[in-house]
């Protein structure tokens, strides 16, 4: 039985310094202080003990590669809703607390746009002018990630998981993508619009690096939780979504079809591609969807059509097996029900789908503005715009204009701006995060540090990441007079 | 050729479904159409003064 796809969005931001001193790593700092002042409590430290980004999940360390480094002397918050906020290479990144079901990985990844949001607010507040934008490029070749993760069995082989996912990477843009205007890798035959953000930056089907030679399948084998049991999937390959739907089906399909993987469960014939990475770029190219792509088995399929395949799987999964590693019954049967009618759509007109999915409202508005005033592809007005469809400052933003649909109400992200989630570990961070935000010096993804006045430091550990809920703990927190009450209960 | 033949009559169903219980596609892309031309109508206010330097000014280090 697939183990509960445990999962969260890391989001590296796009920053425009409008004013002033030019240098991102600067002004991404400025924001995330800000921010801290904002919310007014003791800046908690990140605690990098545990990381280890160079390890492979291959088991070895190829030749050549370049383990990411860790900068640990930028920026790091930790906030109360359990997600971390900080300075990476240059740019704002959030990352998510680890989430139950696919739907709660919506809610906090706009909980993020809301930081953001409220970050700029307060930078601004203090005299610097700064935009953010929730996309992967800048148009000149420079790309920026949105990572995914996913708790799996560590008994999975890893070779299992690249042969499933990689078909589901290379199509599920057709619904994920964020688009974009014309193309920036060198070398490339220019079009006028791309589905994907991300997919041209893509160079090798498998491997370890995330910013040069990006693989379909990132091997980064750091689980940030118990390694004998767990493994955490790194996913580099997505776009940021700003579309509640895409995002939705996004995250929800991918821990889908994880789950089939885990149980063995796959589509009724191996879907490998005969060369990942060109199929990749060129159903990226092609918003019309008719772009046929090469089976390794000799065959050849649309996107669409193995998007097809997948979901067929997922419906007799779940009638197999139910959809208890989704979360509640309902997120289930939304991913599976959601899924079905995009494809849909998709295969009558990716038109109608201009209030569910980024890359169709976006490509709309292009061509709705271009016709309007005759504009070639290449005008800089159409790149403008472009850009301006993930501005976050409520002003300047085209997605704030646009009448896209909601899955996650407004007051729902709002809530989660503060609030960790409950069916996840990271309700203990947050709780704690909450009510004794002085005892708490440093923390990370799989334990807290607490300074109770009294030497040594104590490290409590939380090595499962459905430990920690607040089913688990939030009696027992309530029970505690202060911190050290609480960590004398642990100890008991 | 069963997940074809699967696919298929999904399709249709979603199809049938839509008909009945949604106004008439026409009538959709008539509504979206008329949102659209609203929004188009008022980007320009919206849209950075100067695309050119907005659009050469944008330019960030890559990350990950």
């Amino acid at each position: 039985m697939a183990i509960r796809k445990v999962c969260g969005i890391e989001t590296e931001y796009g920053i425009h310094v409008l004013d002033g001193d030019q240098n991102p790593i600067a002004a991404s700092s400025v924001l995330v202080n800000a921010y801290a002042h904002l919310v007014a409590r003791q800046q908690t430290g990140w605690d990098f003990e545990d990381e280890s980004p160079g390890t492979d999940a291959r088991g070895y360390t190829r030749e050549g590669a370049m383990p990411p480094q860790i900068e640990t002397h930028l920026v790091n918050t930790v906030l109360t809703n359990g997600a971390r906020f900080y300075v990476d290479h240059a740019h704002p990144e959030y990352s998510s607390p680890e989430c139950g079901d696919p739907l709660e990985c919506v809610r906090y990844d706009r909980a993020g746009e809301e930081v953001l949001r409220r970050a700029v607010a307060a930078a601004l507040a203090q005299g610097r002018r700064l935009a953010v934008y929730k996309n992967n490029s800048d148009g000149k070749g420079n790309s920026y990630g949105t990572h995914e993760n996913y708790l799996m069995d560590r008994e999975v082989p890893f070779a299992r998981i690249v042969a499933g996912i990689t078909p589901h990477f290379v199509t599920r843009q057709i619904f994920a993508g964020a688009g974009k205007v014309g193309v920036e890798t060198p070398g490339t035959e220019a079009v006028p619009f791309q589905i994907s953000q991300r997919a041209e930056f893509f160079e090798e089907p498998v491997g370890l690096e995330t910013t040069l030679k990006r693989p379909i399948v990132n091997t980064r084998d750091e689980p940030h939780a118990d390694a004998h049991r767990y493994r955490r999937l790194h996913v580099i390959v997505g776009d940021a979504n700003l579309a509640d739907v895409a995002n939705f089906l996004k995250v929800g399909t991918t821990a889908l079809v994880l789950a089939m993987i885990e149980d063995a469960a796959g589509p009724a014939r191996p879907l490998e591609l005969a060369d990942p990475v060109r199929e990749i770029r060129r159903v990226a190219r092609d918003p019309t969807l008719a772009t046929v792509v090469d089976l390794a088995d000799g065959s050849t399929a649309t996107a669409l059509e193995l998007q097809w395949e997948l979901l067929e799987a997922g419906r007799k999964y779940a009638q197999e097996r139910g959809l208890e590693c989704l979360g509640p019954p309902d997120v289930g049967a939304l991913v599976l029900d959601r899924w079905e009618e995009v494809l849909a759509g998709l295969e009558v007109d990716p038109a109608g789908l201009s209030g569910q999915l980024d890359w169709v409202a976006k490509l709309r508005l292009l061509e709705g503005y271009r016709d309007r005033h005759g504009l070639d592809w290449d005008d800089d007005r159409l790149a403008a715009l472009d850009l301006q469809y993930h501005d976050l400052r409520p002003d300047r933003s085209l997605f704030a204009r646009l009448p896209m649909e909601r899955l996650v109400a407004d007051e729902d992200v709002a809530t989660a701006v503060t609030e960790a989630p409950r069916d996840t570990r990271a309700w203990f961070r947050g709780a704690c995060l909450t009510r004794w935000p002085d005892a708490v010096v440093s923390a990370n993804w799989d334990s807290l540090v607490f300074d109770l006045g009294t030497d040594p430091l104590r490290r409590i550990p939380m090595m499962d990441p459905l430990r920690g809920t607040a089913e688990h703990v939030e009696e027992l927190l309530r029970q505690s007079a202060d911190a050290a009450d609480l960590i004398a209960r642990l100890g008991r | 050729m069963a997940e074809r033949e699967l696919k298929k009559r999904t399709t249709s169903e979603r199809t049938d479904e839509a008909v009945e219980d949604v106004p008439a596609p026409s009538a959709k892309a008539d509504k979206l159409k008329a949102e659209l031309d609203d929004l188009l109508d008022e980007i320009d206010e919206v849209l950075e003064d100067n695309a050119e330097e907005f659009v050469r000014n944008y330019v960030q280090k890559g990350g990950e």
